[in-house]
């Protein structure tokens, strides 16, 4: 086998099993492409040994006889958010800088249980906060595409940037996203993956740092959709430690992928068409719509009345939480912590926090402090909740005309870093389409559709009732058949 | 309600007191309120603590069902609305013994509603007054850590394995106008938290502490700005609190000042209550729902339960033994105010069955049972006599084996040996005896020796006749029985 | 909407975030176009709408009262910045 960084999560635990390769061998091989890809910045932590010892634990099962696990020996990545035990945990957050976790987020601990070995602890937006992978603190996470001709490091989406670049790069072939506001999605488009966010409280929060517990979801990112379902499937699952934990068992997912659409209803709502959405996003949405229909569905036009609502809500709702879910870092149990000469315990506190959270952070805490502050709480965060049933209830009624929504998954291709990190409105508005699912708490998911004028990838965003995941992989399914996606960034690095 | 005429007498005049206690109850649970970690008290700094109480990043709280089923048994206990909708909200402030930086409590919609105490000034004065005390609400929160401050020269050490522990808030009206009345309303809650068993009431382990509300005003005028003295931990010190209070209060009034609404530290030692540190966010908490975890919805099943398994509460408890067991007030006031006394007298009823009336076995144990605790420094729950062996003893005496002197000396002997009564009775020959022969030979006996003393009495000095009852009851060593020995002697100095 | 940087360094001082003079007049129209923005959210008639609760339908579970964590204290302490004597450490405070 030449290239067994070109082969997905399905490509190579079929792989192992048939023992056409070695779990080891698929580890070396993306243990060194993840080794000589440091110009990404996409890895925090390697964890080399990790991989190693889940891909030996593989090939011995193997050569036992023994049934393998449902992802023996495929290594993934995971997002730097979910704590690992013994292993660095930051957020890519300067206040968590040296936290190394005495337990194991029950997703990533579901992983490991599947038979899956861990690459390293991916880079992301500090505490998943944004949209481009430029608040780390650990520095930006440079995407495998270039625009042509062009040198500029372009954005690989945010907040799951290290895992989107990772992916697309082929340092690994699959790897956990987390998703508040559009934090899988997004990525997965900017840079040509597929990821899914499934519905809030399939997959447990336990052990994830939280941004902003009502929305904040787990989900997998892959190459393609059979790919993320088989992810999915491992990931997920009722967990008692997380109050929010949906008690139901866990579909067989990828036995179900189906891509034929017969009979199924297809929803466009009209809302999702901004002003000043470029032509090549708007042509790629009539594409999918196209592509749908060759599957056999029907498609409705329906309407999302408060959508434009949507963003402001959120970003009332999310820096609210993460106003209060964030006041644990204070220095005093774990982390950095910041003593001045002379200071006092709440100049700690301060001194701390100014010195470890980053700008974005401190602009979300500030806002979520100022919306929850005494005179305000009502006009801004109850209102952002009832404003919150209302897109819910659209979205409830819009599903009673369809079975899924498609969307153009963001409003632009990716752009160069620092295009837009002078502007926070400009960057918010590109979870303008994820935004309203998340806050619904509904099953999302991107995939690839094509490529803009710069041969930049764009993503398709397919929006399902709750816990209708399968209902969403299959729309995927039929999209990522007729897209033929197969564009990739030429390797620079 | 009746109106207290307790008044600070003031140089320009009488001051009414306005009282409201916030008391602090920590439940009775084996592990807390949102992890597995234990709540035992004394444990080593911090191995009482689970990833959750340290707020570690990730960690996610999960509701403990006892802690929510004992505060709703307490709320049912005062006849409070129980809220089968409620939810959890973050309270935010940033201190060393609050991990999370939020304490996860109840502002918008509390478990328990309004209810109502009723207390006695005297419970032991049938006439006493009676005055309901309403309750706003309970609600359940997280209790703090701890903080040290005597152990290094500029650090402060932090304990967090309270924090976490559950606690009810129970909030009262401000409907308190005197410090007894306050007294008697901490006093009579911890007694139904016992009942119910939602809180141990170990006041000087904390289980059980007050925020105390103080204003001043004229008599029937408008309410005066409040102070809140924080944490007082005992029922003197709440009184001795309130009272500096309002006396500082109306000092400060009555030289033109004005009160300030702030928190304050009561001083055991000095007496005093003095300001905290005031800070100028200390009122914006931020309160909202707490996003980890969904509202508390309470099915009929689960209330039915915790109905059905509330005990006889005190009020009800004493006015059966009133009326029922024919008690004195002072009597049924007395066995009622622990839950302890109550349940060994009732073990107590129950072994003496209907051999001994319920009145002899109430006196006995007020008496004679508690004079020997008190002798020895023990509680009833660790009672050197058990309730059998109590009735054994009482039987005795029911049945005229044994005169009410004897049955103390055979007490006293069961204290020191741990025997039976029975056997004691029979080892040492201690039976009383009603044998009219007996008696009379010994009668006749004593008016020989004391002839003169017979002729005296004759002549008049009816107050000999103890006398005669003393020298019988002494020659018989005590075991005649004192009526025959009556009748006998009446009979006999004629 | 204008916001003073008197009101960045209140809500800084809430959130305990120390925050310099400049960085507050940096600050201050950032947030007040943020809060701009959002604010028209003031747009929508809520009337008679209940605000969320739970995103999806579900139950809050209650746990059985059975202590099943807690004595772990070096897993607590391990990350300690400063501690001692099995204790985190802070400044001292006077209450
Ligand atoms: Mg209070
Ligand atoms: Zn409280």
């Amino acid at each position: 086998m030449s290239n067994l960084t070109d082969l997905g999560v399905a490509a190579i635990r079929d792989g192992v099993r048939g023992g056409d390769f070695s779990a080891c061998d698929v580890a070396d091989a993306f243990i060194d492409a993840v080794a000589a890809a440091k110009p990404l910045n996409a890895f925090l932590v390697e964890t080399p040994d990790h991989a190693r010892a889940a891909a030996k634990v593989a090939d011995e099962a193997r050569a036992a006889g023994e049934t393998l696990k449902p992802l023996a020996g495929v290594p993934i990545g995971m997002k730097d958010l979910f704590c690992t035990q013994g292993v660095e945990t930051t957020a890519a957050s300067g206040i968590l800088k040296g936290f190394v976790p005495q337990y194991e987020s029950t997703v990533s601990g579901n992983l490991w249980n599947a038979g899956a070995g861990m690459l390293g602890k991916l880079n992301l937006d500090q505490f998943a906060m944004g949209s481009s992978n430029e608040t780390s603190a650990f520095g930006n996470v440079i995407s495998p595409w270039r625009r042509p001709g062009d040198t500029a490091p372009m954005a690989p989406g945010g907040s799951s940037g290290g895992s989107s670049a990772a992916i697309a790069a082929r340092l690994c072939p699959a790897a956990t996203g987390t998703d508040t506001g559009g934090s899988i999605r997004q990525p997965a488009a900017f840079v040509g993956i597929t990821g899914i966010k499934p519905t809030y409280g399939r997959c447990s929060r336990y052990g994830v740092v939280a941004f902003a517990s009502s929305l904040d979801q787990a989900g997998p990112m892959a190459r393609d959709v059979r790919d993320c379902a088989i992810m999915l499937e491992a990931m997920a699952g009722f967990d008692p430690k997380d109050s929010t934990s949906l008690d139901l068992p866990v579909p067989a997912w990828e036995a179900g992928l189906n891509a034929d659409l017969r009979g199924k209803r297809v929803g466009i709502p009209k809302e999702y068409r901004v002003d000043g959405m470029p032509a090549e996003i708007e042509a790629l949405w009539q594409q999918g719509i196209d592509w749908l229909k060759d599957a056999g569905a029907e498609i409705v036009e329906v309407s999302l009345p408060h959508t434009k609502y949507a963003l402001p809500a959120y970003y009332i709702i999310a820096p609210a939480e993460a106003s209060t879910n964030l006041a644990r870092y204070d220095g005093v149990r774990f982390g950095q912590r910041v003593l001045p000469e002379g200071a006092g315990l709440q100049d700690m506190y301060a001194a701390t926090r100014a010195a470890g959270f980053g700008d974005e952070v401190k602009r979300r805490i500030m806002i979520g402090t100022y919306v929850l502050s005494a005179g305000f709480y009502d006009a801004y965060y109850t209102q952002a909740q009832k404003v919150r049933t209302l897109i819910a209830r659209d979205f409830e009624a819009a599903f009673e005309q369809c079975d899924v929504l498609l969307t153009p998954t963001a409003p632009s291709a990716a752009f160069a870093l620092g295009e837009k990190s002078a502007d926070p409105i400009a960057m918010y508005l590109n979870d303008v389409f994820t935004v309203p699912s998340s806050l619904a708490g509904l099953p999302a998911m991107s995939v690839p559709g094509g490529v803009d004028k710069d041969g930049l990838p764009l993503g398709l965003q397919i929006i399902g009732k709750p816990l209708d995941e399968q209902g969403v992989l299959n729309a995927g399914l039929a999209i990522e058949q007729r897209a033929g996606f197969v564009a990739r960034a030429d390797k620079w690095w | 309600m009746t109106e207290s005429n307790y008044r600070i007498r003031g140089a320009t005049g009488d001051w009414e007191v306005v009282i409201g206690l916030e008391v602090h109850a920590q439940v009775t649970s084996n592990a807390k309120l949102f992890s597995g970690a234990a709540t035992a008290f004394g444990a080593e700094p911090n191995t009482q603590v689970a990833l959750v109480d340290a707020a570690m990043p990730g960690m996610l709280p999960t509701p403990n069902r006892e802690c929510i089923r004992q505060a709703v048994r307490t709320g049912m206990a005062i006849d409070a609305v129980i809220n089968k909708w409620s939810r959890f909200d973050r309270k935010n402030y940033f201190y060393a013994d609050l991990p999370q930086g939020y304490q996860i409590s109840q502002l918008y919609h509390p478990l328990v509603g309004e209810g109502v105490v009723e207390i006695v000034l005297d419970e032991k004065d049938p006439n006493s007054v009676r005055k309901a005390i309403g309750v706003e609400r309970i609600h359940v929160e997280q209790d703090a850590g701890k903080l040290m401050h005597d152990q290094h020269p500029t650090r402060s050490y932090v304990d967090l394995n309270r924090s976490g522990v559950a606690l009810m808030e129970i909030v009262s009206r401000p409907d308190m106008r005197s410090p007894a009345e306050a007294g008697a309303y901490l006093s009579k809650l911890r007694t139904i938290l016992r009942y119910v068993g939602s809180c141990d009431g170990n006041m000087d382990q904390g289980s059980m502490r007050a925020d105390v509300n103080v204003s001043v005003r004229r008599p029937g005028e408008e309410l005066g700005t409040r102070t809140e003295t924080k944490n007082v931990n005992s029922v003197r010190f709440v009184m001795a609190a309130i009272e500096y209070e309002a006396n500082r209060q109306v000092a400060v009034l009555e030289d033109g000042g004005r009160i300030v609404q702030e928190t304050r530290l009561f001083d055991p030692d000095k007496g005093v209550t003095r300001s905290m540190r005031s800070k100028e966010d200390a009122h914006d908490y931020r309160y909202f729902p707490d996003p980890d975890l969904l509202p508390l919805e309470l099915d009929d099943a689960f209330l039915e339960e915790c109905r059905a398994s509330l005990p006889e509460l005190p009020d009800a408890k004493r006015q059966r033994y009133e009326g029922e067991l024919g008690l004195s007030a002072y009597n049924a006031a007395v066995l009622t105010a622990e839950v302890e006394t109550a349940r060994w007298f009732e073990a107590l009823l129950a072994e003496c069955g209907s051999d001994v009336p319920a009145k002899s076995a109430a006196n006995w144990l007020i008496s004679d049972l508690y004079g020997a605790l008190n002798r020895l420094g023990k509680n009833v729950v660790d009672s050197p006599v058990s309730p059998a062996q109590g009735a054994e003893l009482l039987k005795l005496v029911a049945d005229g084996t044994l005169s009410g002197t004897l049955s103390k000396q055979v007490f006293e002997i069961m204290l020191e040996t741990g025997q039976g009564a029975n056997a004691i009775v029979e080892e040492r020959g201690l039976k009383q005896t009603s044998d009219t022969g007996a008696i009379e030979a010994v009668i006749a006996e004593v008016m020989e020796k004391n002839a003169d003393k017979v002729a005296d009495y004759r002549g008049g000095k009816d107050k000999l006749f103890g006398f005669f009852v003393g020298q019988t009851m002494k020659a018989m060593g005590g075991k005649a029985n004192p009526g025959v020995v009556n009748d006998l002697l009446k009979k006999a100095l004629g | 909407m204008s916001v003073e940087p008197a009101t960045v360094k209140r809500v800084a001082g809430l959130a305990r975030i120390a925050i310099t003079d400049a960085e507050a007049e940096k600050l201050a129209p950032e947030l007040g176009n943020i809060l701009g923005w959002i604010e028209q959210l003031g747009e929508v008639d809520t009337h008679g709408v209940e605000p969320m609760t739970a995103v999806i339908p579900n139950h809050l579970r209650l746990r059985d009262d059975v202590v099943t964590d807690g004595d772990v204290r070096d897993r607590v302490l391990a990350n300690a910045p400063q501690g001692e004597h099995g204790f985190f450490t802070v400044p001292k405070v006077i209450e």
